[in-house]
């Protein structure tokens, strides 16, 4: 089953002629994602690794069907290019673009909750169901498929524990990146609802860090959930008032310290990892 | 960024939203000039991008010119809470009677704006017990309307003249919001002196990731001189104080680079996040700093993705080459293209650690070897 997407979603890459979008367009058509057409205003009818580009999303949808969305374009213009695929219909946008401004983040997220779609994104590395699919920038041979769920704010952490988990003989249903923005289109609680009711996921990773509170409010979810849940928060022994990298990594005002979401995530059931290789043991553990 | 104080009342000011008179001064005599100018008593008040000046020592009140003038000379140059003051603000002194909170800031649960006010003013909010604020969400397609305003005025319970002054006073305040892409804009305290409503103080801090948007407005750092030369390069750094210097590829790797090597006993020296896809060149600029800060250690942790190992290993074979690593590094390499990286930094006598806390652990030996020396 997995999560979002699986061999069937069919996407078109809005900013495929770009550098960034070229190139994973190739390592996304050779993981086996039905990439069906490419999007770039003003380049309708060149091909980019043999997929058909169009100048609009409508064209897209009406010529082959696309369902999902992922957007390689720069930041000013990210903010059209989503409204753009959301009006012509599509329900899943992948957000790659980073430095998307947080009030286009904002207007983006209020136009998808009317328009029923569902946002990955800004700054994500995107979404993976193991060798089923995968919309993103993520590299292909680091996860297996499998039974453990992964939802995480930062990307080459996640890769990290994925590596790890696959190394330790854990696949992966799917792997969800929430991006490392502040306003982001998908919550922890709203991953760790659809993994609770997949039913090709067993246990499910949870990959936080500091700053705001989002590790605090899923920590409730879990409480009610029966599939054990695996926590590593990265950013434990970073100083107060600095921003690390990430736009909502940043402990500022006393909240969002690493200690109130250890304990929140602990009181809520979760076990939580000291050090990142500790994960796959505590999924042995929790599966066990 | 954040802007100062008098930045922010500026743009206030600008927008019609009323504020004490005076204004900047960078030396004692021209906050006494200013001193003059307003007429009566008046505070002056240090400009630093820290809260909690007041409790701090940072605002200062004087009766005429001269004091302004001796209050001034005292706080120029200091420091107030980690900043040094350059400039102080001399305004009016303002006669209050009662002191508001109004606020504007990113729901990011709801993933919109939110208003924040309450009658509980010049304390910080998160002093102020929850039953006390009025939170109200604004739908972002919409915007914010007067009846919305005129709403939270009635849940404060303010009448009349006031109640009128403080809807007009938050409709302007959530089109600066708007206009200035605002993370952040803060009224604290909104004072009722008489009739009338006054921003005593104000905060505006802008989403950086707008700034194309804002090619005119000034520039506001935080940053060190050190943390300006590395973002230069476009890359992610800050300082901290130990004596491990790291570089990683990923916020969230980095800063689990410095947990680990925190957790086996090292000190990071620095937060480097060389970025999800660093290519060569900004990578060997930032290893060359990292060299030039004089570490007793670094520390180079890279899981290639897009990164590619071989890359890295390019980076910091050229920084060797060039100017030479005189301190002890150590580096974990996996992912993509790394038989290739591994390869090349072992034809210059570098090994590379397979696993993060092998390597960690390295690091923070050899750190301290080297401050037995």
């Amino acid at each position: 089953m997995a999560i979002l997407i699986d061999e069937r979603t069919r996407v078109v890459v809005q900013g495929i002629t770009g550098h960034q979008g070229s190139f994973h367009t190739g390592q996304m058509i050779e993981y086996g994602t039905r990439v069906v057409a490419g999007v770039s205003p003003g380049k309708e009818g060149q091909e980019v690794k043999g997929v058909p580009v169009y100048d609009t999303v409508e064209a897209a949808v009406e010529k082959h069907g696309a369902t999902a969305s992922v957007i390689f374009v720069p930041a000013p213009f990210a903010k059209d290019a989503v409204l753009e695929a959301l009006e012509a219909g599509i329900k899943l946008v992948v957000v790659i673009t980073e430095h998307v401004p947080l009030h286009d983040a904002m207007e983006i997220m209020a136009r998808a909750r009317l328009k029923g779609a569902t946002i990955i994104g800004p700054n994500t590395f995107g979404v993976i169901s193991p060798g089923k699919s995968k919309i993103g920038i993520m590299p292909n041979q680091i996860y297996t498929p499998g039974r453990v769920g992964i939802v995480a704010r930062s990307g080459t952490l996640s890769y990290e524990i994925a590596a790890s988990l696959s190394q330790a003989g854990f696949g992966q249903s799917t792997v969800v990146g929430m991006g490392g923005d502040r306003v982001v289109g998908l919550s922890f609680i709203d991953v760790l609802k659809m993994f609770e009711q997949d039913r090709e996921t067993e246990a499910v990773v949870l990959v936080g860090e500091i700053g705001g509170t989002a590790e605090e409010e899923a920590a409730e979810y879990i409480k009610g959930m029966s599939k054990p849940v695996v926590a590593y928060l990265a950013g434990k022994h970073a100083p107060p008032g600095k921003r690390m990298g990430h736009a909502g990594a940043i402990i500022e005002r006393g909240r969002g310290t690493y200690q109130s979401k250890v304990e929140a995530l602990e009181a809520g059931g979760a076990r939580v990892a000291a050090l990142p290789w500790q994960v796959a043991d505590l999924v042995r553990e929790a599966l066990r | 960024m954040k802007f100062f104080e008098y930045m922010a009342k500026e743009v206030f000011r600008e927008r019609g939203i009323p504020t004490p008179r005076g204004r900047v001064a960078a030396t004692p005599d021209e906050a006494a000039r200013v001193a003059e100018e307003v007429g009566g008593p008046v505070a002056v008040k240090s400009q630093v991008l820290a809260g909690g000046r007041g409790k701090a020592g940072g605002i200062r009140f004087a009766d005429t010119p001269d004091q302004a003038r001796q209050v001034a000379a005292d706080l120029l140059g200091q420091e107030v809470r980690g900043y040094r003051v350059e400039r102080v603000l001399v305004e009016e002194k303002l006669r209050i009677d009662r002191e508001l909170y109004l606020g504007i800031a990113v729901d990011t649960g709801r993933k919109l704006p939110l208003v924040i006010a309450s009658v509980h003013g010049g304390v910080n909010i998160e002093e102020v017990p929850e039953k006390d604020i009025v939170k109200r969400p604004v739908d972002i397609t919409l915007g914010l309307y007067p009846y919305f305003a005129r709403g939270i005025a009635r849940r404060l319970g303010l009448e009349g003249a006031v109640a009128r002054q403080f809807a007009d006073l938050l409709t302007r305040l959530y089109r600066i919001f708007r206009d200035y892409d605002a993370e952040l804009v803060e009224i604290n305290p909104l004072v009722i002196s008489g009739d009338r409503l006054i921003a005593a103080d104000g905060r505006l801090n802008i989403d950086d990731d707008s700034r194309f948007r804002h090619e005119d407005l000034p520039e506001v750092s935080e940053a060190t001189e050190l943390e300006r030369r590395v973002r230069e390069i476009g890359l992610s750094y800050v300082e901290l104080d130990g004596d491990i210097a790291v570089m990683a590829n990923g916020a969230g790797i980095t800063m689990a680079t410095i947990d680990v090597l925190t957790e086996y006993g090292g000190r990071a020296m620095n937060f480097l996040d060389a970025g999800g896809g660093a290519a060569v060149e900004p990578m060997a600029k930032a290893m060359a700093v990292l060299v030039s800060t004089n570490p007793k250690a670094i520390f180079v942790n890279i899981f290639g993705g897009i990164t590619r190992c071989d890359d890295v290993a390019n980076a910091i074979v050229t920084v060797k080459r060039q100017q030479g690593i005189p301190v002890p590094l150590v580096v974990r390499l996996v992912g993509t293209n790394e038989d290739k990286g591994v390869a090349i930094l072992r034809e210059h006598g570098i090994e590379a650690f397979r696993d993060m806390g092998e390597a960690a652990r390295k690091a923070v030996e050899l750190a301290r070897q080297g401050g037995e020396r």
